[in-house]
């Protein structure tokens, strides 16, 4: 709770989470009072905005405004998730490491070291191709499987250096089970490491995302900001001067991630005293 | 044995070791499909009208082409060994050329795109960031904010942007390609012109948002290492700002060379879609061909050699690392 209030001092970190939230209640409250359906075949192809269309038709005439409301829904909706998943897991092995050492945390820190390496997107490259049907959540997983590792390594090394504190030598001492420390005695203490690496997980989701789809390989038969993109270069919105096709898609998520990384420059400035000055 | 060269070795076994698992999984991820590569070809190619005999034969004879008529295990030691020959397989959609003359045609291109451009952004970045953290003031609150919106921008919707801008609606640089359709290749200046003028907006889009992420680096580097202890010492010691300054940067600039190392590693896999964006003759926009016509063996072979560059990359950060830090070079001797 006080690490929290101390957050809210923070004008960066505060901008950065209204900024978000205004966004995702955009893309949240919008559908709820518009009900148009986004893949709407509306007008014809590339119109201008207009008062019918604020922000114009894309190539198949589709309103897209509707499109980018829906498409802000689902990369937030494929960010969260793909953040969720990939910290759950990135928590999950580097805690056990790290608390535990011996050979498990070997082998563990094998496999990071490994994934580390190896790039991720390229995995989600290969595993996208050979999914014929993507679904929000399919995507959401995919990406979080393949993002977990640096967050296991942060977490590894906050939880070794913990280990041999004297209150872990207490609880030990007082009977707890060993899954009951790493829960009770040592996650608590890196809870602000984890959260500061789920924002930016969160981001790196929303940014695959987009970059994924720009390659092709996006959710199938949904309106994500990436897939709008990817349309608009497919179909030659940039160079028949379209701009309202990819413009508006492009500085949603620059505004996204802006708000994300402002959120995290924030916290690092309150939870690295070395950095206030 | 020198225990330097202990620990060499002994990366050097684990990156061999990330090395084939990462070709297990570069072979065995794609096969996931129910059905075969060919199957999905043949079955776009009855579209197109070809009578079912010959599709037939076309089927079988491909089948044996790619040695998919084998059991998987003997394929992928059959694949191994060609990667070991540099054989990356046969191109589908380009058939019957090669996959490696395919990418090794692309690969100059995007090394000639990034590598300036990285270096470029990596240079300018770095001196911001150490001004940033160093003036404090005005100079900091304007160019942090900027800078953090630069960078938050994705680089290939910056190229987009930048593409409609000086592309499509003023109309200075032309909207593709690595160079005009009508010139021949040629050792000529008017060639080498016509290549810089396709060059410039992929290249400073990609400097851009380098100059946004490093400087961003470096400011926070700076400021820690400015906040340290031998600071504040040296100040009290009387020791002359400059000198100090000069300590400050060596360290701060540290991981900034990992950093550097780094994104040289990812260079081809780092702007992938950078080249789509602009048509750019490179190893991504023929990821992004492959992608969109099943080409299996154009795709692995891409997702490969992108692996592999990183892990070269990580490599060399590896040695070099230890041989620039003394501080590190300590502790990778202590980790045997």
């Amino acid at each position: 709770m006080k690490t929290l209030k101390l957050l809210f001092t923070s004008k960066k970190f505060v901008f950065g989470l209204c900024l978000f939230l205004t966004l995702l209640f955009l893309g949240l409250l919008f559908p709820v009072f518009n009900h148009k359906d986004p893949l709407d075949l509306a007008g014809f192809m590339y119109q201008p905005p207009s008062k019918e269309f604020w922000l114009g038709t894309d190539n198949f005439g589709r309103d897209v405004l509707v499109e980018l409301i829906h498409g802000l829904k689902t990369s937030m909706f494929i960010g969260l998730l793909a953040g969720t998943v990939a910290t759950l897991i990135g928590v999950g092995i580097g805690l056990t490491a790290g608390y535990i050492g011996g050979w498990v945390d070997n082998l563990l820190n094998t496999i990071t070291n490994i994934f580390l390496v190896v790039p991720p997107f390229v995995i989600l490259i290969l595993i996208s191709v050979s999914l014929q049907n993507r679904s929000l959540g399919i995507m959401g997983l995919i990406i979080g499987i393949t993002s977990w590792p640096w967050t296991a390594r942060a977490v590894r090394a906050q939880a070794t250096s913990l280990r041999v504190r004297e209150h872990i030598d207490l609880a030990k001492i007082s009977g707890m089970g060993t899954f009951e420390i790493m829960l009770r005695e040592v996650l608590p203490y890196i809870m602000s490491y984890i959260f500061m690496a789920f924002v930016l997980q969160v981001a790196s989701g929303i940014l695959n995302e987009a970059g994924i789809s720009m390659l092709g390989l996006g959710p199938s038969n949904i309106v994500s900001l990436g897939t709008m993109l990817s349309w608009a270069l497919l179909f030659e919105a940039v160079r028949t001067g379209a701009w309202w096709a990819f413009i508006p898609p492009a500085l949603t998520i620059a505004f996204i991630t802006f708000s994300l990384l402002f959120m995290s420059t924030g916290m690092d400035e309150i939870f690295n005293p070395r950095l206030r000055s | 044995m020198n225990p330097y060269f202990k620990y060499l070795s002994r990366k050097l076994f684990w990156y061999i070791l990330t090395f084939f698992i990462a070709i297990f999984l570069n072979f065995f991820l794609p096969r996931l499909i129910p059905g075969n590569p060919v199957s999905a070809i043949i079955s776009q190619m009855a579209t197109g009208g070809v009578n079912s005999e010959s599709l037939e034969r076309l089927y079988e004879s491909f089948m044996k082409e790619f040695g998919l008529d084998k059991p998987l295990p003997v394929q992928f030691i059959n694949y191994i060994k060609n990667i070991l020959k540099g054989d990356l397989g046969t191109s589908f959609s380009l058939f019957p050329k090669k996959v490696t003359s395919i990418l090794g045609e692309a690969l100059p291109w995007t090394i000639a795109l990034q590598l300036p451009a990285i270096l470029t952004g990596w240079i300018i970045g770095n001196l911001f960031g150490a001004i940033a953290a160093y003036k404090r003031g005005t100079f900091d609150k304007v160019l942090f904010p900027v800078a953090l919106f630069v960078n938050s921008i994705p680089y290939y919707c910056l190229a987009i942007i930048l593409l409609y801008i000086f592309g499509v609606y003023l109309e200075w640089f032309p909207i593709g390609g690595g160079y005009s359709r009508n010139l021949i290749p040629a050792f000529s200046w008017t060639f080498i012109k016509d290549v810089l003028h396709h060059y410039f907006l992929p290249y400073i889009s990609i400097v851009l948002v380098a100059i946004g992420g490093q400087g961003i680096g470096m400011r926070e580097m700076s400021i820690y290492e400015l906040n340290t202890d031998y600071v504040l010492y040296s100040r009290l010691l009387g020791i002359s700002d400059r000198k100090i300054l000069k300590y400050v940067f060596r360290n701060a600039m540290l991981p900034q060379i990992t950093g550097l190392a780094l994104s040289l590693g990812t260079m081809v896999g780092g702007a992938l879609v950078t080249e789509i964006v602009f048509s750019y003759p490179g190893v991504g926009s023929w990821l992004f061909n492959g992608i969109r016509q099943l080409d299996y063996p154009l795709i692995q072979g891409s997702t490969l050699i992108i692996t592999l560059t990183v892990l070269v990359a990580n490599f060399i950060i590896d040695i070099v690392y230890g041989i620039i830090d003394p501080r590190v070079k300590a502790a990778q001797l202590e980790e045997r």
